[in-house]
């Protein structure tokens, strides 16, 4: 079946459909891993997005369950230059087509997803329609203009989890609640094994609620979209900087620089891949790091005296991380749970569970 | 960190003779060792005994010795020319064992040389069999079972242990020389006589057989402030029991899921740490079982390898030339990626394209030689080709080998319209399939032609499933033209060129002239596009990128 991605511009990518046959608006963002397509295409960071793989052949090992980063697909459409009809791979339980068509993506092969990149380099991520069922391009474009796209709008409410959830695996030293904008399952499982027991909380729980669950610790989780449209998010974290220690990852970050009254600004395309080098300032170590965001911390507008960078991007100098010089509060923009990427910056959730450590003995000092 | 002001004279040992297995790669990364060391402002002394090499032009040295690469001559000249420095790890196997022979005769010490790049306790952990072993058990990663032999008794009970078949594998050794695998005590004796001789300390590893596991290969830098990265990962299309230096092998890794991938990559970072090799780059090897996933590591070269130069050209991250600036100092964030510029060498390659080696053969020059292909290295060569897929690299990686061949033609089959499997053809079909050899991949498509399906070939060949259904596809492809001779459309040829299909081949396949073809497909607006290797995948600017032809656009 024809399928068409149609960009605002009037740039117009004819292929085939691999996926379901629907019609889909979003933003157009390219990532460059060369592996975890189906790390991104579970990742609910990535509603809003039509995501294109700038890598040529992908699909070949299919799709694993238990590599999942959340329930289900929310990207809104996936495109590639060539999806692998087989899949091979030991743990391999379905092809990747199987997986789209069941969970409604829309998806698009056959298209030159370079071309795509460069086009985007230079004219910036923009709003798209990805279609099977219309195929006038005409139209197609005037709906890609048309869409709301990303700016001002609460992703957060379409993927934050509806109700408390637990996890716990084996001894726990640690309660840490997890504030859900659409958190990565590897975040859970990184801090269980960091010996944490976690409870997961609607995006929409306030503060004291929060703080209700007497944790030692909270980790604002990652998201999609602009953190400036989240506004009651970015209160609750107003209300607990200082009274808890708190970790923010991606989305979570972004949440922290505002609520520390700074500014969020939108990069021209973004940082989507698994090969984002960040320095940290303090060993001057670098890490290879996973990034998925569009939005990014301004850096001029933090307070110099309360808030000290810990982490640059060594490609483009954006701010990676940073940490209140007197609050137990730290954050970064990449992801150091990884999934799918390298694990150089999971170092990090020990650096969490020592802060929460310190906290304690604090409290019990007082 | 800037670049070392201690230094100032710096030997640099090249790889001698063209051999099989070490040819002028090492050619080619001691020359960019040189340029870059000299633009930095040391003085290179460069001894090499193959004077037909471009490091022995003299514009590469400051001075440069055609001298035999031995502890005699190499004394006198350091004795001579007094460097402060000997850089090993840029010269293959050679430069590294001499580095370790001038070292163990105390050369380095009476003259005051340190080595830099990887010191020779590294090299010794990296190229010693039970060091490694015993390096990789206490880092937790998993070998396959093996024991040390130093005579032919220990052998045998060593392999009464294990069971066959086995591979054996002398220490110290190049390109695998004297390396076989034993399926049966009959073999087995004479086997082991022969790599404990060919082992420079008598010493073979007899190792669990992991032939037909799947093969890969990460290629790894480190810099002093132990910031460590992965320029390029490798599938190799053969599975274990064929070398490397023999195999089709395609970049990146294509049948791994990310985590699998993330898994082999903390292994091969903790694996160079372990072994200490302080700056530079390294060539990981993995075995990874296709029916359970249990990984294991097969070994480590603590130096610029063979396949470096194919990940620096796979990749556009010029690894020898890095790899020496390392050695003097630099650390990777204070490099300058070269083709971006304004991003620095502090990162991993994310590429755009598919890569596939395939190595040349030239056994009608060696008519004695058994043209099986094992764990010993035959090949005199190798080409490698870009395509934005696997099947279009693949028939350009075919045309560029100067076979004769313009893609992936039939080895066995005349008449392509008439294809009749049966009797002794379909016999020496399955036995090209059973017994490596350097034309098995043309039997393969072959087998294709001949309805024999893909899981058959992958239980005789262990060759991954995913390659074997792209192959398919291009025998598929063929059978569509054939079939569409007389009415073929532009759809069916535009194809054809995306699946890597030439002009001749297509000719041949439609019975027209070469020029026909190019002129029918000009006419129908099917042309190919030039893009470029540029290190980030479109991602950021290229100022200096190389490029490749493609019909995938």
């Amino acid at each position: 079946m024809d399928a068409i991605l149609a960009l605002e511009d009037g740039k117009i990518f004819r292929g085939r459909s691999f996926g379901a046959d629907v019609e889909r608006c979003g933003e157009v963002v390219f990532n460059t891993s060369m592996t975890g397509y189906q790390e991104i295409i579970t990742d609910p960071s990535y509603k809003g997005q039509i995501v294109a793989m700038t890598y040529p052949l992908i699909g070949n090992y299919g799709i694993v369950k238990e590599d999942n980063e959340s329930g289900r697909p929310f990207l809104e459409g996936l495109a590639v230059t060539e999806y692998s009809k087989i899949a091979s791979n030991w743990r391999s339980e379905k092809i990747l087509q199987d997986y789209l068509r069941e969970n409604k993506v829309a998806a698009i092969e056959g298209i030159d997803t370079r071309e795509l990149t460069l086009h985007i380099r230079q004219a910036g991520a923009m709003k798209a329609v990805l279609s099977t069922i219309d195929l006038d391009e005409k139209s197609l474009v005037k709906k890609a203009r048309d869409s709301e796209g990303l700016i001002g709008k609460d992703l957060v409410r379409e993927v934050t989890g509806k109700r408390e959830i637990f996890f716990e695996g084996g001894k726990s030293k640690y309660k840490v609640v997890l504030l859900d904008c659409g958190a990565k399952s590897n975040i859970v499982r990184e801090l269980i094994k960091n010996g944490c027991r976690v409870i997961s909380v609607p995006a929409g729980t306030p503060a004291e609620e929060i703080l209700s669950e007497e944790p030692d610790g909270v980790l604002l989780s990652n998201g999609p979209g602009d953190p400036a449209a989240v506004k009651y998010v970015i209160n609750t974290t107003a209300g607990l900087i200082g009274r808890v220690p708190i970790f923010g990852i991606c989305l979570g970050h972004q949440m922290l620089g505002l609520a520390l009254g700074g500014r969020t600004y939108k990069l021209k395309f973004g940082h989507h891949g698994a090969n984002q080098p960040v320095k940290d300032l303090k060993t001057g170590k670098v890490s290879i790091t996973v990034q998925n965001h569009g939005f990014c911390v301004d850096m001029g507008s933090l307070n110099k005296k309360d808030i000290e960078m810990t982490h640059i991007n060594l490609n483009d100098n954006t701010l990676e991380g940073m940490r209140h010089k007197k609050l137990p509060v730290f954050s970064v923009q990449f992801h150091p749970e990884a999934a799918p990427g390298p694990h150089d910056a999971v170092y990090l959730f020990a650096e969490f569970t020592g802060m929460m450590e310190n906290w304690r003995a604090k409290k019990k000092r007082h | 960190m800037p670049r070392r002001k201690d230094i100032k004279k710096i030997l640099i040992i090249g790889s001698g003779p063209i051999i099989i297995s070490q040819a002028c790669e090492f050619d080619y990364s001691g020359t960019q060792a040189c340029k870059v060391l000299r633009q930095e402002g040391y003085k290179i002394v460069l001894v090499n005994s193959n004077p037909a090499t471009i490091m022995t032009d003299p514009e590469f040295a400051d001075s440069t010795y055609i001298e035999p690469l031995t502890v005699g001559s190499l004394e006198k000249i350091i004795a001579k020319e007094r460097p402060d420095a000997l850089l090993p790890t840029l010269g293959g196997q050679t430069a590294l064992n001499l580095a370790v022979k001038l070292s163990e005769a105390g050369v380095l010490r009476k003259y005051g040389v340190n080595t830099i790049g990887a010191n020779i306790k590294a090299i010794k952990k990296g190229e010693d069999r039970k060091l490694f072993r015993d390096s990789m058990k206490k880092i937790g990663l998993d070998l396959p079972k093996s024991g040390f032999a130093y005579d032919l008794t220990q052998a045998k009970q060593i392999v009464q242990e294990i069971g066959f078949p086995v591979i054996i594998r002398p220490s110290f050794t190049l390109g695998g020389t004297g390396g076989s695998v034993v399926y049966n005590a009959e073999e087995f004796t004479e086997s082991a006589k022969t790599g404990l001789s060919a082992s420079m300390i008598g010493e073979v590893l007899i190792e669990e057989s992991v032939i037909g596991w799947k093969e890969f290969e990460l290629e790894v830098m480190r810099d002093s402030k132990d910031n460590v990265v992965i320029i390029c990962s490798i599938e190799n299309f053969d599975p274990m029991g064929i070398h490397t230096g023999d195999s089709i092998t395609v970049a990146p890794i294509q049948t791994l899921t990310d985590r699998e991938y993330q898994k082999m990559r903390d292994a091969a970072i903790s694996c160079i740490r372990q072994i200490g090799v302080e700056t530079g780059g390294s060539n990981i090897q993995f075995a990874v079982n296709p029916k359970t996933g249990r990984m294991v590591i097969i070994e480590m070269n603590p130096r610029v390898s063979r396949s470096s130069a194919l990940a620096s050209k796979a990749t556009g991250f010029p690894i020898a030339k890095i790899a020496a600036k390392l050695a003097v100092g630099y650390t990777l964030d204070e490099i300058a990626n070269d083709i971006t510029l304004k991003t620095p060498a502090c990162f991993e390659p994310a590429i755009d394209y598919c890569i596939v080696k395939i190595p040349r053969f030239t056994f009608e020059k060696f008519p004695s030689a058994d043209a099986t292909l094992t764990v010993s290295m035959k090949s005199v060569g190798e080409t490698m080709a870009i395509g934005r897929t696997f099947k279009e690299a693949l028939q350009k990686a075919v045309r560029s080998l100067e076979i004769k061949k313009y893609g992936l033609e039939s080895a066995v089959f005349k008449d392509l319209r008439n294809i009749k499997p049966q009797g002794d053809l379909l016999e020496s079909i399955y036995k090209k399939l059973r017994i490596p050899n350097a034309d098995r991949l043309f039997y393969i498509g072959d087998a294709l032609r001949s309805g024999i399906g893909i899981d058959k070939i992958n239980e005789i060949t262990a060759i991954d499933r995913w390659f074997l259904y792209n192959i398919k596809e291009i025998i598929d492809m063929e059978k569509t033209i054939l079939e569409n001779k007389d009415s073929i459309t532009k759809e069916i040829l535009a194809k054809a060129k995306k699946y890597g299909f030439s002009d001749k081949q297509l000719a041949g396949l439609l019975d027209r002239e070469e020029g026909e073809i190019y002129r029918l497909r000009k006419s129908l607006g099917i042309t190919s596009d030039f893009k470029s290797v540029d290190t980030c995948s479109g991602e950021f600017q290229a100022y200096t990128p190389y490029f490749y032809s493609t019909y995938n656009k």
